[in-house]
């Protein structure tokens, strides 16, 4: 105890505060994560223009309409990737280790890009390049997009720039 | 049909990491009353306020408006609190400015602040849904693949983002009320310092501020009474696109291109290099200096690069760019949008004191956010239209 | 002052839980449903803003997604506050004043059943000296309540009948989410939640969505037969801190209502945002309501309050009156803060 206790100015107050929320996918979006829970991708078509959305959210956001429930397309795992980032600094929601690559992947037969990290050397990642989803054991597969653990590169020659350079 | 409007008074708190020695509501209120007494006015002079602020989240106050309106004044006035993401400083610079245009109110307030060292922004901004993967870590984590797809296409040196962020941490020496003081700031410090989401440094980046803007507006029967000069708001422009559709072109949003034609058809301005002579935009990591460049339409498109090169953008250049210091020298995120709306009316009035851009008479204020899909822009000038 | 009047409204059921759509989900009917009775599509929107709260979300920048419903592209010309649609509404009115607009689309939203509401209230309050002791939005409005009765303001019967009425009058709205037929004894029976105020002195809890048109001159009438003009629009903002302030009259709903002309004539229909009954009367007395006036038709917020998107489906409900013709004057009221804090008064008249 200090004799100034209690007469020095306060400067910071610290008040935690918790709020617990229960989150809504959504109705397109729940359909799309029980696929990725059986270890589906599944894409959604949009009625206007038949561009293939992936991830699906139900509606198109350029059109302002929703995606119909059959308009919807399995894709595979392995896609190019059209960018990407060294990311060095930590964030407290980010469960990874630094440094770690982010990227946006477009998988084959999908016309929007999925978000992920990749599993590379920090000098081999480039733009065009083709990779392929490296999934957790079947046993621990749930309802998120986490399934997919990250992404590698496989075995096939850079994508032409020209086939992606609509995504970067 | 609307009536001209004049920034006739400006107010900034200094721009620190932490103002211990203020608490929210006496961070507004010192903008506010700096403002003011630019202005020459009292509290009961403004018919309205209007706050702006980016998301709640980070100061942990649902609505923060509802508590900090009486040290604005406000108390038994009308308020509005706009929150367009990142660009909300200047989408409140406009929406205060249409409450005199629009021949309802004849003198206004508006005040923007952020107090990040009460806050947690990093959190606040990466919370991400149980069912997705959290791999965007933070704004840079989100921007520095466009950085890389603008390089590409452009063909932009790697180092051009270099140098605009020494540029202005230099020109930030000139302004008193910058954040970032870095008197030995130069190439090598930030080439040398820590790749944070490459391509993007750690010297390339904004800081996390505390600080508060605010501006009173008046109406053209009263501004032009003053004896001293007033900044004539000419044109203001917001455009929004979607965060993400297939076949959006991220690095050169389509919204951006529509705003700046949209802009310089109401201000009647056909050639904006040579009709402004300066400009404040929002440029929170180095490269977008020269991607803005292109987005406002000051350079054709993948030449924006050249214009930092040759240092057209330095504050004796041709076309002096973030005279201030910008967002890359101080960065109260809810703010930061109306400083550079601020800065910009500043230089037209000739009130900008060591980093005054000399007979600035028309000037350009820009601010966006978002994943770069709002895009808020005025032009202003010493001159009525 | 340019001829603006409301020509279009839809809105969502409000509903206590909406467990399988997302804030997009329920968004785009509405918005579609505004577009098919209206005609206006998005080439001749000029100006579009919306209104709705990140804490209700639980994320920041939840308001980026509603643009999503919209379909902006090409790109348009934007805004968003972080209010109820009723101000974003007033935005969208002030930018066709001052010329920039013709025609603008309007929209507020919410899903507080995600998180717990009256909680997530509390974080409006004074962070360092009144947040922390957590007082949830019903203590509070209690503690209103307590003032008015002691006062002899008002007394529990008369809350009562409000819930009553309300709860009558929304049968007759397929969106409302309470609504049946109670008894004053049948609720002054109930135990309380927070004294004075019982369960049917609150508004529910609901999640919702609502969205309107507002057009100028000539577009106005082509759109709707008998358009609802805008004759007054007013908004105050008194003090938060309930010490400073009188909470046994609405003082600013008064200054809005006299700013708006709300008593130049007679009133047909009042639609009251209040989310607590013992707030409904003071919201009827500073507007200077009398019995000529049908209060709440569609049952008010006391039947259905998504947070967000509550006053401007007041607004849209007292423009339907105007549109079918049983109303030639209507007032329409949103609120926002603690205890009636923040109060808007809009005017509408067929004439």
């Amino acid at each position: 105890m200090s004799e100034n206790e209690g007469t020095d100015p306060i400067e910071v107050l610290r008040t935690p505060i918790q709020l617990d929320y229960d989150y809504t996918a959504g109705v397109s979006a729940s359909r799309f994560l029980r696929a990725v829970a059986k270890g589906k991708l599944l894409g959604q078509k949009c009625p206007v223009d038949g561009r293939v959305y992936f991830p699906s959210r139900g509606s198109c956001p350029q059109h302002g309409v929703p995606f119909e429930d059959g308009a919807t397309v399995e894709l595979p795992d392995k896609g190019t990737l059209v960018t990407y980032s060294i990311v060095r600094v930590p964030s407290e929601n980010i469960p990874l280790e630094l440094p770690y690559i982010t990227v946006q992947v477009l998988l084959d037969g999908a016309d929007t890009v999925l978000m992920h990290v990749l599993d590379a050397g920090l000098d081999d990642v480039r733009m065009g390049m083709r990779v392929q989803a490296k999934w957790k054991p079947e046993s621990e597969w749930t309802t998120s997009m986490t399934n997919i653990e990250y992404f590698v590169p496989i075995d096939e020659p850079d994508a032409d720039y020209e086939t992606y350079k609509e995504h970067i | 049909m609307a009536e001209l409007t004049a920034v006739v008074g400006i107010g900034q708190t200094r721009y620190q990491s932490k103002r211990l020695d203020h608490s929210m509501p006496s961070l507004v209120r010192e903008a506010a009353e700096k403002a003011l007494a630019d202005a020459d006015c009292g509290w009961a002079d403004i018919d309205a306020v209007i706050l702006g602020k980016a998301p709640d989240m980070f100061e942990g106050v649902m609505m923060p408006e509802l508590w900090l309106n009486d040290a604005v004044g406000g108390a038994y006035k009308p308020m509005l609190r706009v929150h367009t993401a990142g660009s909300v400083g200047g989408s409140t610079g406009i929406v205060a400015a249409s409450m005199v245009q629009s021949g309802i109110h004849q003198r206004v307030l508006c005040v923007a602040f952020e107090k990040q060292s009460e806050s947690n922004a990093t959190w606040a901004l990466s919370i991400s849904m149980p069912f997705s993967l959290a791999s965007v870590a933070g704004a840079g984590g989100y921007f520095a693949p466009l950085v890389r797809g603008y390089i590409r296409r452009s063909g932009a040196p790697e180092d051009t983002g270099i140098r605009v962020a020494v540029k202005d941490r230099q020109n930030a020496l000139k302004n008193p009320l910058a954040h970032l003081q870095l008197e030995d700031i130069s190439f090598d410090m930030v080439a040398n310092s820590p790749m944070l989401w490459d391509p993007i440094r750690y010297l390339e980046t904004c800081p996390s501020s505390d600080g508060a803007c605010a501006m009173v507006m008046e109406a053209e029967g009263l501004a032009s009474k003053r004896p001293g000069k007033v900044a004539w708001i000419h044109a203001t422009e917001m455009r929004s696109e979607p965060t993400s559709f297939s076949g959006r072109d991220q690095v050169m949003p389509q919204a951006t291109l529509d705003n700046s034609a949209a802009l310089y058809k109401k201000a009647g301005i056909q050639n904006p290099r040579q009709e402004l002579d300066c400009a404040e935009i929002y440029v929170p990591f180095s490269w977008f200096e020269p991607m803005w460049m292109e987005g406002m339409r000051i350079t054709p498109i993948n030449e924006g690069w050249k214009m930092t090169y040759e240092g057209a953008t330095a504050l004796d250049g041709d076309f002096p760019v973030n005279m201030s210091g910008g967002v890359l020298s101080s960065n109260p995120i809810g703010a930061s949008g109306l400083i550079r709306f601020a800065e910009s009316a500043l230089q037209v009035r000739g009130l900008a004191a060591a980093h005054q851009v000399d007979g600035a008479k028309k000037a350009l204020g820009h601010a966006y956010g978002g994943g770069s899909q709002y895009f808020s822009t005025w032009i202003v000038s010493s001159d009525k239209p | 002052m340019r001829d603006v009047a409301v020509v279009g409204f839809a809105q969502s059921a409000n509903v206590r839980r909406e467990t399988d759509r997302n804030e997009v989900e329920i968004l785009i009917p509405v918005i579609q449903e505004l577009r098919k009775t209206t005609g206006v599509q998005n080439d001749e929107v000029d100006f579009v803003c919306s209104g709705s709260s990140d804490y209700l979300a639980g994320s920041s920048f939840a308001f980026v997604a509603g643009l999503d419903a919209v379909g902006a592209w090409p790109p348009v010309c934007e805004s968003h506050v972080e209010m109820d649609g009723a101000w974003a509404l007033y935005e969208a009115w002030v930018k066709i004043q001052m010329g920039y607009a013709d025609v603008a689309l309007v929209y507020g939203f919410g899903k507080p059943s995600m998180g717990d509401l009256p909680l997530t209230m509390a974080l409006q309050l004074d962070p360092y000296t009144v947040m922390p002791l957590w007082p949830d939005a019903v203590s509070v409005a209690a503690l209103q309540a307590r003032v008015g009765l002691d006062a002899g303001i008002y007394g529990e019967r008369e809350m009562a009948e409000r819930a009553v009425r309300d709860r009558a009058n929304a049968k007759a709205n397929p969106c409302a989410q309470v609504k049946g037929d109670f008894t004053v004894e049948g609720i002054l029976a109930d135990p309380f939640l927070a004294n004075p105020l019982r369960k049917h002195d609150c508004a529910p809890i609901s999640d919702g969505a609502s969205a309107m048109i507002i057009a100028a001159g000539d577009r106005a009438r082509q759109i709707q037969d008998r358009p609802a003009w805008i004759r007054g629009f007013e908004h105050i903002c008194e003090p938060m801190d309930l010490g400073v302030r009188d909470l046994t009259s609405s003082r600013s709903t008064a200054i809005a209502a006299e700013k708006a002309g709300v008593r130049s004539d007679k009133v047909d229909v009042a639609e009251l945002s209040a989310p607590f009954t013992h707030q409904e009367i003071l919201v009827e007395r500073a507007l200077g309501l009398g019995d000529a006036t049908d209060v709440n038709p569609s049952g008010g917020a006391l039947a259905g309050n998504p947070i967000m998107a509550v006053g401007l489906a007041r607004i849209g409900e007292a423009a339907r009156r105007v549109w079918d013709g049983s109303a030639d004057r209507a007032v329409a009221h949103a609120t926002s803060g603690p205890c009636l804090q923040q109060n808007l008064v809009c005017l509408l008249e067929g004439n």
